[in-house]
């Protein structure tokens, strides 16, 4: 899957399968997939909640940014890299 | 050896759960041990869930639950559920042999994440054959239809030697057509039943390298569609691999009789003492017994390993490679290229990889003595 797969009007979402879940022994957002788990820091999970096959990346892209007081162009690339990453290894659909 | 030292050993990641030895295939390569676990001595419905329990409290995230058949327990819903109730991700390894769709169902329903379905060939033909059951190959085929329907993530998982490896591409194809989602290209690991059946199920070298430049052009082409995993063999590897991630440090296996294994080959090493989950607790298995102590960290390790910049990537390799084919379990494995025996297990696998006829299979089976009937 190439970057432009991430279009403003995808919505990313979670799969059957995939779980974010909060480790307590570890201390630490991990996102759970099939023989595969991820640890993964506060920004990535906060990003993750917001895949909840409603959203659109454009909107997880301005809830994000403003979430950080920040302008979306300044978080825009980041975040789809990220989910396109994701997507490849099969853990997030887009 | 050292005293324990809990401060510095990670939570486990993973707990593989062998519910059973009851399979109706007979794959020549099966990971069980030689000594298959009866009926009668398997744990019951609330030792295993007191298991899962106390796995969740230590740390494990994914159980897999395997066998043999996982699902010929009868009570693989309920274990099913009580995973998903304690907050561990499930992971069914099966056979698809005896599962029916209203058993799938009921699974689903209870919260199982993830199934991962083994196949033995690209062909009924092959498929059969090597999992000594006529009809298994459609039966697998079937399943899966059911699993993807469902909406669950499917994983094939292949385990691939001399009777298969040239089917690698279909395999591939097969995962795509299946909607898998995953596909594991497992070459064959030799312990156990494998380790007696090596003559009949080592591949050559160049079918090997073969294989590999299958699945590295398919992983670039099918990016997005199909992650595939693969097991390099180890006799024509330079490094050993990293066994179970390292000893005692990513996963606990517990055999159907509740004995707690660092490794599911870890029984092939006589001197190893196992405790047993009817007895102690998974923490105080996992952090004191002398069984995951034994090759934890780099301690143990002949100075060959110790100083080695791989050290703490390879973790020393397998000891039960070691001990199998180096006749002593803390040595460097031999299937690392700096082991003064390397060249000779090179030799070794090259030499019966191109026998004119393999010998026939020594198919699993429970001995006679311990023989029942798979539900």
């Amino acid at each position: 899957m190439k970057a432009d797969a991430a279009t403003d009007e995808a919505v990313p979402r979670l799969p059957r399968g995939v779980k974010l879940r909060f480790d307590q022994v570890r201390n630490s957002w991990m996102l759970l997939a099939p023989e595969r788990a991820f640890q993964i820091d506060e920004a990535a999970a906060g990003i993750l909640k917001l895949c909840d096959g409603e959203r659109t990346l454009a909107t997880v892209i301005a809830e994000t940014a403003a979430a950080y007081n920040e302008a979306p162009s300044v978080v825009d690339a980041d975040i789809r890299a990220m989910l396109v990453d994701l997507a490849n290894k099969r853990v997030l659909e887009l | 050896m050292n005293a324990p030292r809990p401060v510095s050993v990670p939570a486990p990641l993973g707990l593989l759960a062998e519910l059973t030895h009851r399979c109706p295939l007979k794959c020549p390569y099966c990971s069980n041990p030689m000594e298959l676990d009866r009926r009668s001595v398997e744990l019951d419905t609330e030792t295993w869930k007191r298991v899962f329990t106390e796995a969740a409290a230590l740390g494990v995230l994914h159980t897999h639950l395997s066998g043999g058949e996982p699902t010929a327990r009868r009570d693989i819903v309920e274990l099913t559920r009580h995973c998903a109730e304690v907050g561990i991700y499930s992971n069914l390894i099966t056979s698809g042999v005896g599962v029916s769709q209203d058993l799938l169902t009921r699974l689903v329903d209870a919260g199982l994440d993830h199934v991962q379905l083994s196949i033995q060939g690209a062909d009924g033909a092959v498929n059969d054959h090597v999992a000594g059951y006529r009809g298994a190959y459609e039966k697998k085929r079937e399943v899966g239809r059911w699993v993807v329907d469902a909406g669950l993530p499917l994983t094939l998982n292949a385990v691939i030697h001399r009777g298969n490896i040239h089917q690698v591409g279909d395999l591939v194809g097969l995962a795509v057509a299946m909607g898998a989602k995953r596909l594991e290209v497992a070459h064959t690991q030799y312990y156990g039943w494998a380790y007696a059946n090596r003559a009949a199920l080592m591949p050559a070298k160049p079918d090997v390298d073969r294989a590999i430049a299958i699945v590295e052009a398919a992983r670039t082409r099918l990016e997005g569609t199909l992650v595939i995993d693969m097991v390099i063999p180890d006799y024509y590897a330079k490094y050993p691999k990293a066994c179970s991630g390292g000893w005692g440090r990513r996963s606990i296996n517990v055999a159907p009789s509740g004995k707690a294994l660092p490794c599911h080959a870890a029984e092939t090493i006589p001197h190893l003492e196992f405790w047993n989950v009817r007895e102690h607790s998974l923490r105080d298995i996992w952090l004191f017994s002398p069984a995951f102590t034994a090759y934890r960290g780099t301690d143990w390790m002949p100075d060959l390993c110790r100083t080695c910049e791989r050290a703490e990537i390879d973790w020393g390799g397998c000891r039960c490679q070691a001990l199998a084919l180096a006749g002593d379990a803390a040595a460097t494995d031999p299937a690392c290229h700096k082991s003064p025996l390397h060249h000779k297990i090179v030799a070794l696998a090259e030499a019966e990889a191109v026998t004119a006829t393999p010998p026939p299979y020594q198919y699993r089976e429970m001995t006679a003595r311990a023989r029942e009937p798979v539900e």
